[in-house]
């Protein structure tokens, strides 16, 4: 075990500058799928709150049982082996969590805290922006975080269609039979998502106001 | 001028086969303590929301100081009128401060009268400033969330003010006292005060005048005390437990009903009694020292005599 780790630590150090490009691709997908998500997803979630329970949430909690390897192969006639079809699939990834935990948020904030604010005179843009997103937050947030963690695991898909990050070292294991060199992918994913999930957690708490 | 004044007030809502409230006509004074009163569903609510416009009539007209209520955009209307719902609805991700700081700030008043503002408004209703303003809803008592809600609605100096079932939700004896603080604010600030509930004694121990409703219908509108001797009919009189003596007792202030001191009159360990107190205070003080005679005090100065044989007749 010990000799493993080992192996894996001298193959990332013999290949530093590739392995610190890989993470900064791997990286680089997770944010800018992550950020098209939020862009598309976060306002179809407040829309949606504000209807009854949706045929949007549902398709979408729906779509979550579908494989992102799926996804990304049924992207690829369209946009070929590239990073387009890689960031489509990740950014569909990102969709329903985000969009769920939105949705939920807005959805549950009470009606007496809507009431009383339309009733001492706010704007609808007010309480949307003083009063319903404040509390929407930290539920919104747990979204992103789920989604944030479900990227970084993903992303490593990239590399199976060529685009790099971290998966280039699972693929590359894989193909040589080499788990040593699969660990060097393999192993940054597992504490990038760890210290993700960790640091967008302690944020969270940080802004949940006790109700 | 009537502070607030409703011309065949109507509200149908849609789709809902009875009227929630049904051609109330009524008007409320100036600085008047006004409850509305009757059991769940008979359009109480519906009829306080409509004079903030969170709901509209479906016909009649509703005049604020001799104005249509119509005449100003709704959200101007709101911030001019303070309002405290049952389940208070504090926002639970601003402190104290920031809560009762809502109609100044829309106001907008400067950061110092604001700050000036919560500290005056949470002393009034029993909050010490100091200790209270950065607290969270989530780290206060019921009662005093209470107090929040009403030292919120009161912040932007409203003259008149909306209370819907504020003391619902909190134990009896917190809700005595929070009801003592208010007829003591309202005895300072004059406020015009529209007040729901569906407690008969709160409504009788508040009020200057009560609405009574059922089914959407106003069955009458007076003075709690000649509700309960003439109440409109049996509905009312059942409602407001006209029949029981003692209620009507407790609504007669003692210095209706006292003598003038007699001329000879020497004050010998006689028990005392405020003068504004009710007849039926009067009445277990009688009955629970076992004397015939009370002496009326208008703070440490004898002003009248009270007997028991005073108290019946008063009742005829
Ligand atoms: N938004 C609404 N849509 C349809 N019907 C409504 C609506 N609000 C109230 N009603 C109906 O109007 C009637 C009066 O309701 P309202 O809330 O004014 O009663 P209330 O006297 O305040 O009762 P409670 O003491 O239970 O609060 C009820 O029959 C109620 O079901
Ligand atoms: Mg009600």
């Amino acid at each position: 075990m010990l000799d493993l780790l080992h192996a894996t630590w001298l193959y990332a150090q013999s290949h530093a500058a590739e392995f610190w490009g890989a993470l900064a691709d791997h990286l680089l997908l997770v944010a800018v799928s992550l950020s098209i998500s939020m862009v598309i997803s976060i306002p179809i979630g407040i829309w949606s709150s504000r209807g009854q329970r949706t045929v949007v949430i549902d398709a979408f909690s729906t779509f979550r049982v579908v494989p992102s390897i799926a996804v990304l192969f049924l992207a690829i006639p369209f946009f070929g082996l590239s990073r387009t079809s890689a960031i489509i699939a990740l950014t569909l990834l990102a969709f329903p969590p985000i969009l769920i935990n939105t949705d939920a948020a807005y959805r549950t904030i009470s009606p007496a805290i809507r009431e009383a604010a339309v009733g001492m005179g706010m704007t609808a843009g007010q309480i949307w922006r003083r009063v319903e997103t404040p509390l929407a937050l930290p539920v919104m947030l747990a979204g992103i975080r789920t989604a944030t963690v479900e990227l970084v695991a993903s992303a490593t898909l990239a590399a199976f269609i060529g685009v790099g990050g971290l998966g280039l070292y699972v693929v590359r294991g894989f193909a040589l039979y080499d788990i040593s060199i699969l660990l060097v992918g393999a192993i940054p994913v597992a504490l990038l998502a760890l210290f993700i999930d960790l640091t967008l957690s302690g944020v969270q708490r940080h802004i949940q106001v006790s109700v | 001028m009537s502070a607030i004044r409703f011309e065949n007030v109507s509200k149908q809502f849609a789709n809902v086969g009875h009227t929630a409230v049904a051609d109330a006509t009524f008007a409320v004074a100036e600085g008047s303590f006004v409850v509305l009163l009757g059991p769940s569903g008979c359009g109480k609510t519906t009829l306080l929301k409509m004079v903030n416009r969170l709901i509209e009539p479906t016909s009649g007209v509703i005049y604020l100081d001799g104005q249509d209520s119509r005449a100003v955009d709704a959200t101007t209307l709101r911030r001019q009128i303070g309002y405290v719902i049952q389940q208070i609805g504090l926002f639970p991700h601003m402190t104290v401060a920031e809560n009762v700081a809502i109609v100044p700030d829309l106001l907008k008043w400067s950061k110092e009268d604001i700050a000036a503002r919560v500290d005056e408004m949470l002393a009034l209703v029993d909050l010490p400033p100091a200790q209270y303003r950065d607290r969270y809803p989530a780290q206060l008592s019921g009662g005093q969330q209470q107090r929040v809600g009403v030292a919120r609605a009161l912040a932007g100096d409203p003259k008149v003010i909306l209370m819907d079932e504020p003391f619902g939700a909190v134990d009896a004896i917190t809700r005595i006292g929070l009801q003592d603080a208010l007829l003591q604010l309202q005895r300072r600030l004059h406020k015009t005060i529209l007040f729901v509930t569906h407690d008969v004694e709160e409504a009788l121990r508040l009020a200057d005048k009560m609405v009574v409703m059922k089914d959407g219908r106003v069955h009458q509108y007076d003075t709690p005390f000649n509700i309960l001797k003439n109440p409109a009919n049996d509905f009312v009189r059942e409602l407001v437990g006209a029949d029981d003596m003692v209620r009507q007792l407790g609504l007669i202030r003692v210095e209706a009903a006292m003598q003038p001191l007699p001329p000879d009159f020497t004050h010998n360990g006689q028990p005392t009694i405020p003068q504004d107190s009710s007849l039926r205070q009067a009445l277990s003080l009688l009955l629970g020292d076992g004397v015939t005679t009370l002496v009326v005090t208008d703070g440490a100065e004898p002003v009248g005599v009270l007997t028991l044989r005073q108290i019946q007749r008063y009742r005829e």
